[in-house]
């Protein structure tokens, strides 16, 4: 990434892997090393001419990059407002923006000599697009995914199994993502000589926050050459959901010095941000914490007990964020607001019948806090909303949701 | 700076034994048997103990302490009380020393300097603090040798001899060497392999290492005893306390379990005297 000037907000993290107060590398002694490794060899493929056009190729052919920029015109006129597009990443291979991340990562791993992949997940997306590029390396995948969430997201379990991945259910605590890291932390800590540990979000100790943000700011970057392209000039506000936040830093991350463009994160409000341990708003209902190897907002009790929070969205349910998104929201650059299951489930269903297109209920989450934006901007303004990945893992949980299935 | 660390392992060199370091969680199964059982370990031979800080994600632990922790957390443990059960410890036995083990997230929330300050004065001599690595040493070890408590680091495998200086250079009281790349209750391959990377540890420092992961019984404390300073039991008396609960709760054998069990594990690490 660029370096633009020491006001720049595109500089973090520094050496330490902090941005401000967050992030770090707070991990057992077992995987200091390997982490220190994996900056190395990071930092060796960054500047690797070789290693960018592979990404670059893959990309293109693999993926189906760059992803469409929509304009979304019926959801325009309902909402009354700025003009709303759609950033298309949920048309990427594997159906989310996931892929940009394990695409890179994978390529990283080979290059480093690693002989098997581990990775949590939670709605199964990142799980779904690790398994898919194991089984395009070559290389043994094991997923681990919470009791619950397997059985929230069982068509994208059954994906990485057909993939060829081991799905391992993870039964501690509420049995959701946060149960699912620490799982993968222990296996990585007990098998350090082979194995590669593919995080899935923009979280985790350093550098895999920086290195996950930096393969997935192609997002903000296509936005911005897409809306120069249609419009001439840069969206007024731009919207993602935040879960660990990836699909979000990535579509940030080119538009922070650029004070005219707003920036949006929709975080998962559950049953409502007044419930105790009923949502999942590490920023709106946290406070600072280390937990997974970072510094960053968490969801906690009086005595640092971390809690479980809850979504409706799999992939949002987790107790924490990436401590990017933490800086962000304290220097205010990014405003991040809770959206609840119902606002979500709202937006997902006028999606579907507005615009044909099923988003993932972690998308929902941003399209909704989109829809309380938009209609309080010029109609001569533009809104964009990264939509990350596709619904066709909820269809069944929403149905349920709905009463449809009977 | 002196706490009764040094002392410790002086006594047990002089027996000519390694010390007998025995990990239990505090406040497993409740906080009164928790109490009795801290009580009871001195007597039953632990020379060293360690007093685990129940976390809801213990990232390195594996099954059996995992579930000591939540035991804990289910009958209300918190730090505060933690502490207070090493201040009323300490009102019958100001010799065996104390090092409280766990993450670090608690003692953040807790407040650095406020728990440094009551955990000194509630007779804490050490910590360990399993997810401060050397690389961020100004969050809570280099305070907490400003307050006189030792900061006592985990070496692992995976620690080669370039990096071993940087993870010995604030650590005071013993080297924690773990025995293996994995999680607390997983079983040693090999026990020369240990031997051979405590030689390894020697080469770099003075103070007394001590091995855990792994040591469940008292062979295994003999043998792992010959090659060092100090053997760490740890998931083996979290496991006596499960497997002496009905319905979860403490009965009359509960306290009674885990001092068999460190009595055993006792004159193992004196069997090691023998054997060497």
């Amino acid at each position: 990434m660029t370096a633009t000037g020491a006001n720049s907000l595109r500089n973090g993290p520094d050496e330490q892997g902090r941005f401000g107060l967050y992030g770090g590398r707070f991990v057992a002694e077992t995987l200091m090393p390997l982490i220190l490794d994996l900056e190395k060899a990071y930092r060796e493929a960054q500047v690797d001419p070789e290693f960018q056009a592979e990404i670059k190729h893959l990309a293109t052919h693999y993926v189906g990059r760059p992803s469409p920029l929509y304009f979304a015109e019926r959801m325009t006129e309902h909402l009354g407002g700025a003009k709303v597009y759609f950033k298309r990443e949920e048309l990427n291979h594997t159906g989310s923006h996931k892929i940009n991340n394990t695409l890179g990562q994978i390529l990283l791993a080979k290059r480093m000599g690693k002989t098997r992949i581990i990775a949590e997940t939670g709605a199964g997306q990142h799980g779904v697009a690790t398994a898919t590029v194991c089984a395009k390396f070559d290389l043994p995948c094991v997923v681990f995914m919470g009791a619950t969430d397997v059985e929230r997201q069982y068509p994208n379990v059954l994906r990485m199994k057909m993939l060829g991945a081991e799905v391992r259910p993870v039964t501690a605590g509420a049995g959701t993502l946060k149960d699912a890291m620490n799982e993968a932390l222990r296996d990585w800590v007990t098998n350090v000589d082979t194995t590669y540990y593919l995080i899935g979000t923009a979280a985790g100790p350093h550098p895999y926050p920086e290195m996950v943000r930096n393969f997935q700011s192609i997002i903000g970057e296509e936005i911005k050459a897409q809306m120069q392209a249609e419009n001439g000039k840069l969206p007024d506000a731009v919207v993602a959901c935040v879960g660990g936040g990836s699909n979000a830093i990535g579509t940030f991350h080119a538009f922070l010095d650029d004070p005219s463009v707003k920036l949006y994160g929709a975080e998962a409000g559950g049953h409502g941000i007044e419930v105790e341990n009923g949502h999942a708003a590490s920023m709106t209902g946290g406070r600072p914490g280390v937990l997974h190897g970072n510094r960053t907002y968490l969801l906690q009790d009086a005595d640092g007990q971390i809690l479980e929070g809850h979504s409706i969205s799999a992939g949002l349910d987790y107790p924490g964020v990436g401590p990017e998104h933490s800086y962000l929201h304290d220097t205010r650059r990014v405003t991040y607001a809770p959206i609840t299951d119902k606002e979500a489930l709202d937006a997902f269903q006028l999606c579907t019948r507005l615009e044909g297109i099923i988003p993932a209920l972690e998308s929902a989450h941003g399209l909704a806090q989109l829809m309380k934006v938009a209609p309080t901007m010029g109609k001569d303004e533009t809104i964009v909303l990264c939509l990350s990945g596709r619904g066709d893992k909820d269809v069944e949980s929403v149905g349920r949701y709905l009463g449809m299935n009977e | 700076m002196t706490t009764r660390i040094p002392a410790r392992f002086a006594k047990c060199a002089a027996e000519g034994r390694p010390a007998l370091v025995t990990f239990t969680m505090a406040g497993d199964p409740d906080l009164a048997t928790g109490q009795a059982i801290l009580e009871a370990l001195p007597a039953a031979g632990a020379d060293i103990i360690e007093l685990g800080m129940a976390f809801s994600d213990p990232m390195a632990d594996g099954p059996g302490v995992q579930a000591a922790g939540q035991r804990a957390l289910a009958a209300g443990q918190t730090l505060k009380k933690t502490l207070a059960m090493v201040e009323a410890f300490r009102k019958k036995d100001n010799d065996t020393p104390i090092v409280l083990m766990g993450y670090y997230n608690p003692i953040y929330i807790f407040g650095v300097d406020a728990f440094l300050e009551a955990a000194k004065a509630a007779g804490v001599d050490g910590l360990i603090v399993v997810d401060l690595p050397p690389e961020e040493d100004d969050e809570l070890c280099i305070p907490a040798l400003a307050a006189g408590i030792n900061f006592i680091r985990l070496t692992t495998p995976t620690t080669d001899d370039k990096r071993l200086p940087a993870v010995l250079r604030n650590t005071s009281g013993f080297v924690y060497y773990v025995s293996m790349t994995g999680i607390t209750g997983a079983t040693i391959k090999s026990h020369a392999a240990v031997g051979e990377a405590v030689k390894r540890i020697k080469g770099h420092t003075d103070l007394p290492i001590a091995v855990g992961f792994g040591i469940k019984t008292a062979d295994d404390a003999a043998t792992i005893g010959r090659d060092s300073d100090g053997v760490v039991v740890g998931t083996a008396i979290c496991n006596a306390v499960l497997g002496s609960l009905d319905n979860g709760k403490a009965t009359a054998g509960t306290v009674a379990a885990v001092t068999t069990l460190v009595a055993g594990l006792s004159s193992g690490v004196r069997r090691a005297k023998a054997a060497a």
